[in-house]
């Protein structure tokens, strides 16, 4: 699979701030791939640096195999763009920025642009000052949509939209990737990610912590277990892999490592199984351990659980 | 229960709630700006009688200054009319004018930056979302401006005080007046645009006609008396004879003005939505035509060019009507002939007058292309310059288009100024045109250098305002005061051929050229290099 995207070891600091601190990021051509962190983590930097707006200090980058610092107008031809924070220039209509941003990219599709403005509901006639938050994302989205290209690169591109406009966007990002485009997708809407990506990388402090598909991190984590019992619990506190157990009576509650699950279950049915639900880590789940793990290390110890 | 309580509370304590705080935080956020505003001003003003008294240092000789500047129309349109021999008069004459205008600048920056620019950006909603009365920003924005002219009226009644105490404390008030007529016309013009940018043209506009109400005025009489120089705010700055038998009444004027201002825009303030105003916006086209970073900058820009467009050929009329007047009035009188060369040209009081007219425009385009350059700046720190440079625009080319509107708009404006000063004038056309062409590369030096500022050091960027200040007040109070050559040589200005009647010297033309096409080549190779901010 060829590489839309290829970041390694990706440094950059504004004065004494590191911002990226050996950033590493990968995404194949036509997935679409989330792009997780924490607030100050350095994704908007990240993707600066991809859009040849920042100099890295260090470390390669590659974007649909060129060089973004040197090669920026060639690459940005075949690049959409929307940042988080769209600003209008105020005496311009939403569809004179529309067109703009088409022309500067590589030509926009004047029928999906219409159905794009018709499905957005979005009024083009209004001057850059009169939109709300959620309509400005709006101008952008329908220009990145309709764009001839073949990387969207969206910075937490929905955030103000409102939930109907929400799921506009999600069969949009669908339909861009059954036409073969990648999208690389910023975002701290979870559901949006989970129900869209089929990739994801987490980065924190500058630097990537977990990668890979839905299924492989969660493999990483801890399913959650309650079950039941027929006759009392036994031996589950020695098994490895085993955190926050539980035990009343014959309710039985924890956590566990997910590959270390298959052990957990043969104790269990060893005292009889009378009711078990297990549920796999959410994405949530899994990026708030991220978050903990971090506020847990800045509190100078980790609990044991 | 509790609506009764609320009601109880008399509304206009509510209208203002909050506008301590706010006053305070105003102050904070120009608490460099004010005070380098103020400081320039005051210290153009107090510096002033050492000048005088160093370059005419007898009663004698101040007399024969004042009688032979009192003969002549044409520099008092520019300056205003000699209203009296003492030290202090002879100041109150040669910087009440621009002291006033500059009082009145900072008037409607103050104003119009705590009041519609914080709507325009949003910032204003959630400070009004707090415990904030609905004309609370306006006072607060209204006191500043009255804090920043009061500051400068003590400094200049302390510091003239040794001119005579009543005169000292007359010119400082009338200036502090000249400031807040404007801060007031500016908090009008904010009720009435959207845009910040627009309320501070307009009320620049107004300000502008001021100047020229009063220019026309006072070339008509020698004291002030005409009906055009009593219209305009800056005219009774002169009539307040400061140093010459001060006439306080007209003070009342200011007051008037002020209060009849304010109460419009407090009127105005009360009874819109936040963020509205009275002047609203027109929909748009659904589609547009823009397709390029060059169409897009020339978009952008293109009624700002417009604006200046107009002013300088208006301005170019009115001094080329006013330059016949230049050579009667005068006659015979060898002094005035003298101040004249030195200020403009070799030959002829016409061409001498109409040569430092054209400096005087020349001057002008400086500032209109430090802000056109600018737009850049602001294009970037707003954040609008990132998905345009995602696109498929390099740097260059996106700077690019800015760039030839605002070197190229330079070449516009002298064109309009020179075929203005030729209509005016009615004759001369060509040498006119050169005259006011030849200012061209000298302001192209000035663009340069906050295009380099603009390239290397973003954040020194807004410097360029200084360094076209500091041009602007060489041209203005050099020629006449005979500021030191190496003083004179820092502006580009200084160095050009003073046309018409003067000689054409192709090597500073080339010379100033060669140094601006440096200059934004430095600037643009830093913008290639550096990182966009946001």
């Amino acid at each position: 699979m060829t590489k839309a995207i290829t970041v390694s070891g990706l440094h950059k600091s504004f004065g004494r701030t590191h911002a990226l601190d050996g950033l590493d990021l990968s995404v194949g051509t036509g997935e679409v791939h989330g792009f997780l962190g924490p607030n100050g983590s350095g994704k908007s930097t990240t993707i600066r640096v991809l859009l040849g707006l920042l100099r890295a200090d260090s470390g390669a980058a590659q974007v649909l195999g060129r060089d973004p610092w040197t090669d920026a107008v060639e690459i940005h031809r075949r690049i959409a763009y929307v940042p988080g924070d769209v600003t209008l220039w105020r005496n311009l209509s939403g569809g004179e920025v529309i067109d703009l941003y088409g022309r500067l990219r590589g030509g926009l599709d004047p029928r999906r642009r219409a159905e794009l403005v018709e499905r957005f509901e979005l009024d083009p006639t209004k001057k850059g000052r009169a939109y709300s938050k959620g309509n400005r994302q709006k101008v952008a989205l329908v220009a990145a949509f309709a764009s001839d290209v073949d990387l969207l690169i969206l910075d937490e591109p929905t955030s103000g939209l409102d939930p109907l406009m929400e799921e506009v966007f999600q069969r949009c990002v669908t339909e861009e990737r059954e036409r073969g485009r990648t999208v690389l997708l910023s975002s701290h809407i979870l559901s949006e990610v989970e129900e869209l990506c089929d990739r994801v990388s987490i980065i924190r402090k500058g630097r990537t912590v977990e990668s890979g598909s839905l299924a492989e991190l969660r493999h990483l984590t801890r399913t959650s277990v309650s079950a039941e019992l027929a006759g009392p619990p036994g031996g589950l506190a020695g098994l490895p892999g085993v955190h926050d157990l539980d035990v009343r009576g014959r309710r039985v509650r924890l956590q566990v490592d997910t590959d270390k699950l298959d052990a957990v279950l043969r104790s269990l049915s060893e005292s009889g199984v009378r009711s078990l639900t297990s549920t796999p880590p959410t994405l949530e789940e899994l990026f708030l351990r991220h978050y903990q793990d971090e506020a847990e290390a800045a509190e100078g110890g980790v609990t044991v659980r | 229960m509790s609506a009764p309580a609320f009601a109880a509370r008399p509304a206009s304590s509510r209208q203002l709630a909050g506008t301590g705080t706010l006053l305070r935080f105003a102050l904070r956020r120009d608490r460099v700006m004010i005070p380098v505003w103020v400081g320039v001003n005051a210290l153009m003003v107090l510096s002033m009688p050492n000048t005088l008294e160093g370059l005419y240092g007898t009663p004698a000789e101040r007399a024969d200054l004042a009688g032979r500047m009192a003969a002549n129309s044409s520099l008092r349109a520019m300056v205003g009319p000699v209203l009296g021999d003492s030290l202090g008069a002879l100041t109150a004459w040669r910087v009440g004018v621009y002291a006033g205008a500059l009082a009145a600048v900072v008037g409607l920056l103050v104003v119009v930056r705590h009041t519609r620019d914080e709507e325009e950006s949003g910032r204003q909603e959630l400070v009004a979302s707090g415990m904030v009365g609905r004309r609370a920003s306006l006072t607060a924005a209204l006191l500043a401006a009255a804090v920043a002219n009061g500051v400068l009226a003590l400094l200049v009644t302390a510091g003239l005080a040794g001119q005579g105490a009543a005169g000292a404390l007359a010119f400082g008030l009338g200036i502090a007046g000249v400031g807040m007529v404007f801060a007031t016309t500016a908090a009008i013009v904010a009720q009435l645009t959207e845009s910040a940018r627009l309320a501070r043209g307009l009320t620049a506009a107004a300000l502008g006609s001021a100047f020229v109400l009063r220019a026309a005025g006072d070339s008509a009489t020698d004291d002030g008396s005409s009906p055009l120089t009593w219209a305009s705010p800056l005219g009774w700055l002169t009539n307040l004879r400061a140093f010459a038998g001060e006439r306080w009444w007209v003070l009342g004027l200011f007051a008037g003005a002020v209060l009849v201002q304010g109460a419009v825009a407090y009127a105005l303030a009360g009874r819109r939505d936040l963020g509205m105003s009275f002047l609203p916006s027109r929909p748009g086209p659904a589609a547009g035509r823009l397709g390029s970073a060059g169409a897009l900058a020339w978009r952008l820009q293109r009624g700002g060019v417009l604006g200046w467009s107009t002013g300088f050929l208006l301005a170019g009329l009115v001094y080329g009507a006013m330059a016949e007047g230049a050579a009667d009035l005068v006659g015979d009188n060898e002094g005035t002939r003298e101040i004249f060369r030195r200020m403009g040209g070799q030959s002829g009081l016409t061409d001498a007058f109409l040569a430092a007219m054209a400096g005087v425009l020349g001057l002008v385009a400086a500032l209109y292309v430090v802000a056109s350059v600018l737009r850049l700046h602001g294009e970037e720190t707003s954040g609008r310059a990132e998905p345009v440079l995602a696109g498929a625009v390099g740097r260059l080319r996106w700077a690019a288009g800015h760039l030839a509107v605002a070197f190229g708009g330079t070449v516009l404006l002298m064109l309009l100024a020179g075929a203005g000063l030729a209509l005016g004038h009615g004759e001369q056309v060509g040498p006119l045109l050169a005259a006011c062409l030849v200012q061209v590369p000298a302001v192209w030096v000035i663009g340069g250098v906050a295009v380099l500022l603009y390239g290397l050091a973003p954040g020194a960027a807004t410097g360029a305002w200084g360094v076209a200040g500091a041009v602007l007040l060489i041209g203005w109070v050099g020629p006449a005061l005979d500021v030191p050559r190496a003083v004179l040589d820092l502006s580009p200005f200084g160095h050009l051929p003073k046309l018409p009647g003067g000689d054409m010297e192709w090597s500073p033309v080339l010379v100033l050229t060669a140094l601006a096409a440096a200059l934004v080549a430095a600037g643009l190779a830093g913008l290639r290099r550096r990182d966009m901010t946001t």
